[in-house]
C-alpha cells in the first residue's frame, strides 16, 4: 500500500533522475502532484463557467415564458395588493433592462434567494432544505448498490463474453433499459405491498413512529444518532423498495458501459502480460483488470448520478417519498415556475459538482493525467 | 497551404492501404482484398424487433378498425377488471383501456419519431456547421452543448415543458431541446475526422469548393453515425415522452397517452390493470426500438461489431 | 550445446480461431525446436502466425481457439496441462516480452508492484527478498536508480527503458525460455541495439533460451543462429540464419530479401511479390504462396508441399525449389 500512495511525488523533479542511457527522452518528466493541481484548477474554472451559463439559461427560460413574471410568480392573494406587486418588481428589477434584471437575479441567487414557491408559499431555499435530505437518503444507497452490482455483473459478462452468463446479463440490461422507471415502481409496489404484503405502502416511516429529531434530515441516520433502533429499522424497511427500483434502473444503464470497458481492458497486452508472468486468474482479474476498468467506470459515475436523479423525480411520487423529486412533481403539476426553476438550478448545481468530483477522482486514480 | 506541408511523404492513394509489415518487406499489395461480409447480427432478435414494430405500426394506422370502443368516451362501468367485453378493463372514467392503448400508439410513436427527427435535423445541422467552419462557431456550439449536458435530461425537459405549459407540442420541443446536443457532437466529430483526412485535402487540391465538399464528402460520411444514434435514441424518446406525460406535462387529457394512463392507475393498486397494462405497451415498443437500434449499430459501425 | 532432448519441441502444431463462419485455421502443421541456451528466430509478415505461435506457447489464445499437435517443454507436455499447471509454466518456465511496452505494462501499477507480484509466488520469496531481487534485476537491465524506478509508474519512463523493465519482469522468475515478440520494433535503432545486447548477455550468462519473433531480417541475422520463415501459418523454410539470408532456397524467402533463389540464372530476377498474402479462411489446397509465386507449377496446386530436409541442414517446404535451385534434398 505504501508504494501506491503518491509515489511519484517522492521522485524529485530533477531531469537527471530517469536519464535514459539509450538516449531517448522520458515520456513525462514533471512531478505528478503539480500537473494534478493544474488539472484540478482547470476543471474548476470550467465548472465555474458552466454554472454561470446555467444561471443565464434558467434566467432566459423565465424570460421566455409568456405572461407577466409578477403574475406568474406571486400567489393570487399577493397579486391583489399593488404594494406587494411593486415591491416584487423592485426586488427583481423588473422595471430595468434585461441585463440589469439578470444581474439582480444573479445577486439574489448568490445570496441564496431562489424566490418563493407559489404552491407552498415558502422560500424555495427552505423548501429545498426540507426535501433534499429525503432524496439523498434514497440516492446514496442506490448509487453505491448500482455501482457495486453493475461492476460485478459487467465484469462477469465481459469475462464470460458470448457465453450464457453474458447473454443473460445483456438481455436483462436491455429489458431494464426499456422499462419505464415509474411503471417499474408501480409494479414493484403492487407485487411487494399489495400482493405479498411484505413492503410498506410508500412513505418514509410507519405512522406509529414519530420521525426522529431532525439532525441530518435523513431518518435512518437521525434514528441512529438519537439511539432509536426500531425507528432505524422501520426507516430502512421503507427505503428498501424505492432504492431497489432505482438501483435496478441504474444498473441496466451502467452494465453496458462497464462491460465494454472491461472488454477493452481484457484485450490489453498488460493483461496477457500478467497471465504470462504466471499470476493466477483471480489475481489478474482483481488487481489488473478491475483496477484499469474502474478508471473508465468512474467516468460513467456521472451518468449513474443523472439516471438516479431522473429516477427519483419519477419514483418519489409513487412511493409518497417527500423528496426533491416529489417537490418538482408538485411544482410541475401546479405550474409553480419559481419552484421548478429552483429545483432545476439546484439539480444542475449538484450534477455539475458531482461531475467535477468525478473528473478530479479520475485524475487521482489514473497516474497518467491527461490535461487535454 | 500548411496542410500540404504537413502531409507525410508516402501517402497511399485513396483505396489503397499499405500495411506496415508489407512496406517493411518491400512487398506491394495487389488487388484490394474483398471486404469480409458483415457477420449477420443477432438475426432472430432483430426479426422479433421488426415484427413488434410493424405490429405497432399496423395498430397505429388501423386504430379505428382495431379499437373496440371510442378511446375518449365512457364505454362501461368505472374500473371494470379485464373481461370479455373489455379485454384490458376500463379506467377511472369507464373508458376502454385496450382502445386507449391502441389509439395511444398514434400519439407515442409519431411523437417519438418527431422528437428524434427534429433533434437530428437541428443537432446535425449545427454539428455539421461547427465541425466544418470550426473556430468560434465550433467553440460556442460546444459550450452550448456543455450547458445542456449540465442538466439531467428529464429535469431540463420538465422545467421547459412546465414553463411553456403542458401540451404535446411543448413536450416534444422540450425533449428536442435536451437531445439535440448529442447529435451535434456526434456529427461534429464525424465531420472533424473527415476534415482532417487526406482525401478531403486531395479533393480540395482538385478544385472542389467548400460547399461542394461539404455536400459530396462530409455529409455522406456523417450520415452513418447519426443514423446509428437516431435509431438508438428512438426508444429513449418514447420513454422520455411517457415520463413527461406521467408527470402531467405531456398531451393534455383526455388524450390517451401511455405515460398519462399509467399515472391514472398509480393511485389505486387494487385496479392494477389501469397502470400495468399500458406499461407493457411502452415496454414492448421501447424494447423493439432498442433491439433495432443495436442491430443498426452493429450493421453500420464496424467497431462495435468487433467488440461484440 | 544441446544435450539430449531439446528445451522446446513443437510437433505438428495446428491452431484454429473461431471465425464468423466456423473455425479458421491460422497455424498448420508447425514443427519447431529450441535448444537450451539458444536464440532462435521466427520471421514473417504480419498475420503469418508468428505471434499466435507465441501466445499458444503460453496458453493465451483467445477463447474458442482449437489447438492440435504437441508441444513438449522441459520434459512436459504443455497441451495436457490444466490451469494450475499452466500457472507453473508461465513466468518460471516460459515468459514473454511484448512488442509494445506501453501496452504491456499496467499503467496504474508501479514498476515495483509489477516486478515483485510474481516473484514472491514464483520464487517463494518474502516481501523484502522479492524487492532485493527486483532491484537486482533492474540493475542488470542497466536501469539507473533502481530504488526510485521501483516506485515510478511506466509512463515516467522512455520507450527503451520501459522495454528493459518489461524484460526484467519477464526474467524475474528465472525462466528457461523467453519469447520476445518483436520487442524492438517500436524502438529507435540505437535503443534497439542496447536491448539486443541485453538479450544476448542473458543467454551467455544464464543459459536463457530465446524465441525471437521479428519481421526485421537485419535483427534476425544479428541475433539468431537459426531461424524459421513463416508464411500463412506454415514454416516455408528453416535453417541456419546466415544460410537462409545469404542463399535463400524457398522462393518466398528470396522474395522477402528482394532477391532471387540462389543458383538461379540472373535473367529471372524478382523484386516485389505480386498479390497479397492469402487470408487464413480462404486457403487453397496447395502451397499457400503459390498464387504469388513466380515459379509456381501445376504440382504446387495439388497439395501442401511437404517439409523436406536438405543437405545444407535446412528444412524446405517447396516442391519446385530443389529442382530450381539445385538444393540437394536429403534422401527420404
Amino acid at each position: 500500500m505504501s508504494e501506491t500512495a503518491t509515489p511519484a511525488a517522492s521522485l524529485p523533479d530533477d531531469p537527471g533522475t530517469l536519464i535514459d542511457p539509450d538516449g531517448d527522452r522520458p515520456a513525462a518528466r514533471s512531478g505528478r502532484s503539480r500537473s494534478l493541481l493544474r488539472f484540478i484548477v482547470k476543471k474548476l474554472l470550467t465548472t465555474i463557467g458552466l454554472l454561470f451559463g446555467v444561471t443565464v439559461l434558467t434566467f432566459l427560460l423565465v424570460q421566455a415564458v409568456p405572461g407577466d413574471p409578477s403574475t406568474t410568480n406571486l400567489t393570487e392573494a399577493a397579486q391583489q395588493d399593488p404594494e406587494i406587486v411593486a415591491a416584487y418588481k423592485a426586488k427583481w428589477g423588473l422595471d430595468k433592462p434585461l441585463p440589469v434584471q439578470y444581474l439582480t437575479y444573479l445577486n439574489n441567487l448568490l445570496h441564496g434567494d431562489l424566490g418563493t414557491s407559489q404552491s407552498t408559499g415558502n422560500s424555495i431555499l427552505s423548501d429545498l432544505a426540507k426535501y433534499v435530505p429525503a432524496t439523498i437518503e434514497l440516492a446514496i444507497p442506490a448509487m453505491v448498490l448500482s455501482l457495486l452490482i453493475s461492476i460485478g455483473l459487467g465484469m462477469w459478462a465481459a469475462v464470460r463474453k458470448d457465453r450464457a452468463a453474458d447473454h443473460t446479463i445483456r438481455a436483462g440490461a436491455l429489458i431494464g433499459l426499456s422499462t419505464p422507471s415509474f411503471w417499474l415502481a408501480i409494479v414493484a409496489l403492487y407485487i411487494f405491498f399489495y400482493v405479498l404484503g411484505i413492503a410498506p405502502n410508500g412513505g418514509r416511516l410507519s405512522t406509529k413512529f414519530r420521525p426522529p429529531q431532525d439532525i441530518t434530515g435523513m431518518y435512518t441516520v437521525d434514528a441512529l444518532l438519537t439511539g432509536r433502533p426500531l425507528v432505524f429499522w422501520d426507516a430502512l424497511w421503507h427505503l428498501a423498495l424505492p432504492v431497489l427500483v432505482l438501483t435496478s434502473l441504474t444498473v441496466s444503464i451502467l452494465i453496458r458501459f462497464v462491460r465494454s470497458a472491461m472488454l477493452e481492458v481484457l484485450d490489453q497486452d498488460y493483461v496477457k502480460a500478467a497471465y504470462a508472468k504466471g499470476l493466477p486468474r483471480f489475481t489478474v482479474l482483481r488487481r489488473h483488470v478491475l483496477r484499469a476498468g474502474l478508471v473508465q467506470v468512474v467516468t460513467v459515475g456521472g451518468l449513474a448520478f443523472a439516471s438516479l436523479l431522473s429516477g427519483t423525480v419519477l419514483i418519489e411520487q409513487i412511493y409518497s417519498w417527500p423528496g426533491i423529486g416529489q417537490y418538482a412533481y408538485l411544482a410541475a403539476l401546479n405550474l409553480d415556475l419559481p419552484a421548478i426553476m429552483g429545483v432545476g438550478l439546484f439539480v444542475a448545481l449538484v450534477y455539475i459538482l458531482v461531475n467535477l468530483l468525478i473528473d478530479v477522482l479520475y485524475g487521482i486514480i489514473d497516474p497518467r493525467i491527461r490535461v487535454s | 497551404m500548411n496542410e500540404l506541408a504537413s502531409q507525410r511523404p508516402t501517402k497511399p492513394v485513396a483505396g489503397e492501404v499499405i500495411l506496415p509489415a508489407r512496406r517493411w518487406f518491400g512487398i506491394r499489395p495487389g488487388r484490394p482484398r474483398p471486404e469480409r461480409p458483415a457477420r449477420p447480427p443477432a438475426r432472430a432478435l432483430t426479426a422479433v424487433a421488426i415484427v413488434i414494430l410493424v405490429g405497432w405500426l399496423i395498430v397505429a394506422i388501423a386504430a379505428p378498425l382495431i379499437a373496440p370502443y371510442d378511446p375518449l368516451a365512457q364505454s362501461g362501468p368505472y374500473y371494470s377488471a379485464p373481461s370479455a367485453a373489455h379485454w384490458f378493463g376500463t379506467d377511472q372514467l369507464g373508458r376502454d383501456i385496450l382502445s386507449r392503448i391502441v389509439y395511444g400508439s398514434r400519439l407515442s410513436l409519431p411523437l417519438a419519431v418527431a422528437i428524434v427527427a427534429l433533434a437530428l435535423a437541428i443537432g446535425g445541422t449545427l454539428g455539421l456547421l461547427a465541425g466544418y467552419i470550426g473556430r468560434w462557431v465550433d467553440e460556442s456550439l460546444m459550450r452550448l452543448t456543455d450547458l445542456v449536458f449540465a442538466f439531467p435530461p428529464i429535469i431540463l425537459a420538465m422545467v421547459v415543458s412546465a414553463a411553456f405549459g403542458p401540451s404535446a407540442r411543448n413536450a416534444v420541443l422540450a425533449l428536442v431541446l435536451v437531445s439535440w446536443p448529442t447529435y451535434a457532437r456526434v456529427v461534429r466529430s464525424a465531420v472533424l475526422s473527415i476534415r482532417g483526412s487526406d482525401f478531403l485535402h486531395a479533393s480540395r487540391l482538385l478544385g472542389v469548393g467548400p460547399w461542394q465538399a461539404l455536400r459530396r464528402d462530409v455529409l455522406p460520411n456523417s450520415v452513418g453515425p447519426s443514423v446509428v444514434l437516431a435509431s438508438l435514441e428512438l426508444g429513449n424518446a418514447v420513454l422520455m415522452l411517457a415520463s413527461l406525460s406521467f408527470l402531467g406535462l405531456g398531451p393534455r387529457p383526455p388524450a390517451p397517452e401511455w405515460g398519462a394512463m399509467i399515472a391514472a392507475g398509480a393511485t389505486d393498486l387494487s385496479k392494477w390493470w389501469v397502470s400495468i397494462i399500458p406499461g407493457i405497451a411502452i415496454l414492448t415498443a421501447v424494447l423493439a426500438f432498442n433491439l433495432l437500434g443495436d442491430a443498426v449499430r452493429d450493421w453500420l459501425d464496424p467497431r462495435s461489431r468487433r467488440r461484440g | 550445446m544441446s544435450t539430449g532432448e531439446p528445451l522446446l519441441t513443437i510437433d505438428g502444431l495446428s491452431v484454429s480461431l473461431p471465425g464468423p463462419a466456423g473455425p479458421v485455421p491460422v497455424i498448420k502443421q508447425l514443427d519447431l525446436r529450441v535448444d537450451a541456451g539458444e536464440i532462435v528466430g521466427i520471421a514473417g509478415e504480419s498475420g503469418s502466425g508468428k505471434s499466435l505461435t507465441a501466445l499458444t506457447l503460453l496458453n493465451l489464445l483467445p477463447p474458442g481457439a482449437v489447438v492440435g499437435g504437441s508441444i513438449r517443454f522441459d520434459g512436459q507436455d504443455l497441451l495436457s496441462l490444466d490451469r494450475r499447471g499452466w500457472q507453473g509454466v508461465r513466468g518460471s518456465g516460459i515468459s514473454m516480452v511484448f512488442q509494445d511496452s506501453t501496452a504491456a505494462l499496467h499503467p496504474m501499477l508501479t514498476i515495483g508492484r509489477q516486478l515483485t507480484e510474481h516473484i514472491r509466488a514464483g520464487l517463494g520469496l518474502g516481501r523484502a527478498a522479492a524487492r532485493t531481487r527486483a532491484t537486482e534485476l533492474l540493475d542488470q537491465m542497466r536501469i539507473p536508480h533502481p530504488d526510485r524506478a521501483l516506485r515510478a509508474y511506466p509512463h515516467q519512463f522512455s520507450g527503451g527503458m520501459r522495454q528493459r523493465v518489461a524484460i526484467a519482469i519477464a526474467l524475474a522468475c528465472r525462466p528457461r525460455l523467453l519469447i520476445a515478440d518483436e520487442p524492438t520494433t517500436a524502438l529507435d535503432v540505437t535503443v534497439q541495439a542496447g536491448i539486443l545486447a541485453l538479450l544476448e548477455e542473458q543467454r551467455r550468462e544464464s543459459g536463457l533460451a530465446v524465441l525471437f519473433i521479428t519481421h526485421d531480417l537485419g535483427v534476425l541475422s544479428a541475433l539468431t543462429r537459426r531461424a524459421y520463415i513463416f508464411y500463412a501459418g506454415r514454416v516455408m523454410e528453416s535453417g541456419g540464419t546466415a544460410d537462409l539470408l545469404t542463399a535463400p532456397a524457398h522462393p518466398y524467402t528470396a522474395a522477402l530479401l528482394g532477391a532471387r533463389p540462389h543458383g538461379l540464372s540472373a535473367q529471372r530476377t524478382l523484386r516485389a511479390i505480386p498479390g497479397a498474402p492469402v487470408l487464413p479462411d480462404q486457403l487453397l489446397p496447395g502451397c499457400p504462396f503459390e498464387p504469388r509465386c513466380t515459379f509456381a507449377e501445376d504440382s504446387c496446386r495439388s497439395g501442401p508441399p511437404p517439409q523436406v530436409p536438405t543437405t545444407s541442414g535446412r528444412t524446405l517446404a517447396c516442391v519446385v525449389a530443389p529442382d530450381l535451385t539445385g538444393e540437394p534434398v536429403v534422401n527420404r
